[in-house]
């Protein structure tokens, strides 16, 4: 329970199917942080909301696993060029692994969170399936349960929309009915510091030194700078591309060299993308899928195939040419015909060169 | 709360309900309570009645020794890293020095006296305050050996004791001749929650934390808390009469208790058992996380905590433990279990029934991972 009205709803609803619940916060993160999962106001919205519904509520401190699965390895990809998801390692090694593991070490027989995605059991074959409300459909960042997990994870609001979700909680009366979406990374502030710096800027400073660097066009020609070439993202447009009337995209970060090209939206195409460390809901899958590369993303299509030393590599051919996935973003394969989620991986880090 | 302290407690809340600062015949019968509670609290401390504040609790107390001292004594405070954090985060507050501490968990005398030297050669102590008992694991200070050092090391600098833990379990009187002041809590000897005392020694001069009319001689101003004034002293006095046997009593069962659990093995005692207070069990267990384990005990029927919590609720990872080196791993696996006056032989039984066989089940679970 995050605090938030999709897991209030969740608990809520289970209750009125008849589970024996208990509510659990984690305790992720220790650090200044104004929204997200743990902040102190946050726990006690969950704390109110199971006292409400009548179910014990425990929090559970996890903050160095957080740290160790998540925090540092989000300085350290930055510290490399790479833009990586939090939200999925968290995903990942907290919510679908540490919690999934404690839930049994209590005896508790499933885990349910708020998520908007749906699991279903099809022909002896547990599938993990989109939710509901296309807008809010979070199988993406969800995407590395396996068999064993989805078998023991409920997702009572996936059938639901949104609006259905805040229906209940008003109905129930729960406190968080009309509380916001939380959008943002939560151990990084959403405020700008009084300099105009971004949370994830003055986070990343504190952390790792930061490069400026010189901003290039693809014919080489310097058109400017960048503050930190660290926070410079592929296919990015925003501050970086300089003026003129063409559409310019970051086409190359090159964190050793302190340089950022900028192009046209061509440089950025590419026909295939290369996955590490795919994760399979039932197995490895080779053959035609849809593939989302962002959170809300548009699936594109595409065939996949494992590869290299135990399969631990996915290539992924594009039926057109795509636009680069930056390095560190997930790539999410759904089934062509079923819908389901069969895997995903991680981008890996390598030039545009290297890809065409 | 001890009955007799309830009862002692509740005319003052309904009859006698007066500011005990009035001039009429119910104020004065509150002040009555007050001075006769402050005679019996002073009996047990072994000060003088003019050297007993009644305040709100062992934190305030805290507060008041160290930042009261610092503000009439410029120089260094010092503590040492076990302290509770009222002790603690005013230390750190007034960036003074924190002393390790020893594998038994008590200051490290070697340590003090080397840091009361390192200050005394530039600047001067102001403030030196080291618990009496140690709120996580029951470890007891040799206060005699740490007032030694102190006196002689900085014979100007005001030494506080955090008795709060000391007060159901050592004679407050052997300890009170040592320091200057000295905080004890109610609700840790049967009284209730909010009340407290700070006794300091007459003559030592220690700002007032808090402002207002006066009340305790200037030295804590706002209306008097009658009926917790009233308690705090009935259950002190009950305690201090029964201590004797009840540490022997207690002392046993906790024996009891530590053997069965370590009879499940990879259970580590944290302090032997001649250098804990008799109320305290604490373990630190091995390849057992103690939020899993607190939570299959409350299942149980077992109440038990392991460390400090934060503001969510959360369990943060022990100081003190961490203070006296113990391996982080094992420290995530800390239960104390704490006995008091209503401990009872079937008690003990039962919650070595319910540990014992909580921590089977987490390392059978967890086996393999």
């Amino acid at each position: 329970m995050s605090g938030g009205v999709d897991s209030s709803v969740a608990a809520a609803l289970l209750l009125e199917q008849g589970h024996q619940v208990v509510g659990v916060t984690m305790r992720l993160w220790g650090g200044e942080s104004d929204t997200g999962c743990c902040s102190v106001s946050d726990v006690d919205d969950a704390r109110r909301v199971a006292q409400q519904l009548g179910i014990d509520h425990l929090v559970f401190n996890f903050t160095d696993d957080f740290h160790r699965h998540v925090v540092d390895p989000y300085v350290a990809d930055h510290a490399r060029g790479i833009t990586p998801n939090p939200c999925i390692e968290c995903n990942r090694h907290l919510k679908f692994d540490r919690l999934l593991e404690r839930a049994d070490v209590l005896g508790f027989d499933a885990v349910a969170t708020g998520h908007h995605a749906r699991i279903e059991n099809i022909d002896g074959v547990w599938r993990l399936l989109r939710g509901a409300d296309d807008a809010k459909d979070q199988s993406y960042v969800i995407h590395m349960l396996d068999q064993d997990a989805l078998s023991r994870t409920l997702l009572p609001v996936g059938t639901l929309t949104k609006v259905e979700v805040r229906a209940h909680a008003t109905r129930l009366g729960l406190r968080t009915a009309t509380k916001p979406d939380s959008q943002d990374v939560c151990f990084i502030t959403s405020t700008k510091s009084p300099d105009g710096a971004t949370g994830r800027s003055s986070f990343l400073r504190r952390r790792i030194e930061l490069h400026a660097a010189d901003v290039v066009d693809d014919a080489g020609e310097h058109i400017g700078r960048v503050d930190a070439v660290e926070l410079v993202t592929l296919g990015q447009r925003r501050g970086v591309a300089g003026g003129g009337g063409n559409k310019r995209f970051v086409v190359d970060v090159d964190v050793p060299q302190r340089r950022v090209v900028v192009g046209p939206e061509s440089l950025l195409l590419v026909d295939r993308e290369l996955g590490s460390s795919p994760t399979w809901t039932h197995g490895p899958v080779d053959g035609r899928v849809w593939v989302q590369c962002s959170a809300h993303g548009e699936p594109r299509a595409g065939s996949i195939r494992t590869n290299g030393v135990d399969g631990n590599q996915v290539d992924v051919v594009w039926d057109e040419p795509q636009r680069r996935v930056s390095p560190g973003q997930s790539l999410v394969f759904y089934d062509r015909d079923g819908g389901w989620v069969v895997g995903g991986a991680t981008t890996a880090s390598l030039t545009t060169s290297a890809i065409r | 709360m001890r009955p007799d302290a309830v009862e002692a407690m509740l005319p003052f809340l309904t009859q006698t309900y007066a500011n005990p600062s009035g001039s009429h015949r119910f104020a004065r019968e509150a002040r009555r309570a007050i001075d006769e509670a402050r005679d019996v609290v002073a009996g047990v401390i072994g000060c003088l009645p003019g050297e007993v504040v009644f305040n709100g609790g062992g934190t305030e107390g805290d507060n008041t020794a160290i930042r009261g001292a610092i503000e009439r004594r410029a120089g260094v405070v010092v503590c040492s890293a076990a302290e509770h954090h009222a002790v603690l985060h005013c230390v750190e507050h007034e960036k003074g020095h924190v002393v390790g501490v020893d594998s038994a968990g008590v200051i490290d005398l070697a340590d003090l006296e080397r840091v009361l030297r390192t200050v005394s050669n530039v600047s001067n102590v102001s403030v030196v305050s080291v618990m009496a008992v140690n709120n996580e694991t029951g470890a007891i200070t040799d206060m005699r050996a740490v007032s030694r050092l102190v006196r002689s090391l900085a014979p100007g600098a005001l030494l506080h004791t955090d008795a709060v833990q000391a007060a159901c379990w050592l004679d407050l009187r052997t300890i009170w001749p040592l320091v200057d002041a000295m905080a004890l809590s109610a609700h840790k000897f049967g009284g209730p929650k909010g009340v407290g005392v700070l006794a300091v020694r007459a003559g030592s001069d220690v700002a007032p934390l808090i402002l207002g009319g006066g009340q305790e001689r200037d030295r804590r101003s706002g209306t008097h808390n009658v009926a917790g004034i009233v308690a705090l002293a009935r259950a002190l006095e009950s305690t201090d009469r029964e201590r004797a046997a009840e540490c022997a009593r207690v002392e046993a069962l906790r024996e009891t208790l530590v053997a069965r659990l370590m009879s499940v093995g990879g259970v580590h005692r944290t302090i032997p058992a001649d250098r804990a207070v008799p109320g305290v069990a604490h373990v630190c267990i091995a390849d057992v996380e103690s939020e899993a384990l607190l939570y299959l005990l409350d299942e149980g029927g077992v109440c038990a905590s392991a460390a400090s919590a934060c503001a969510s609720g959360a369990m943060e990872p022990s100081h003190v433990l961490a203070a006296m080196g113990v391996d982080r791993g094992l420290a995530q696996g800390a239960l104390r279990l704490s006995l008091g006056h209503t401990t009872t032989e079937s008690d003990v039984d039962e919650a070595a029934t319910v540990v014992t066989s909580a921590i089977e089940r987490i390392r059978s679970a967890t086996k393999g991972r």
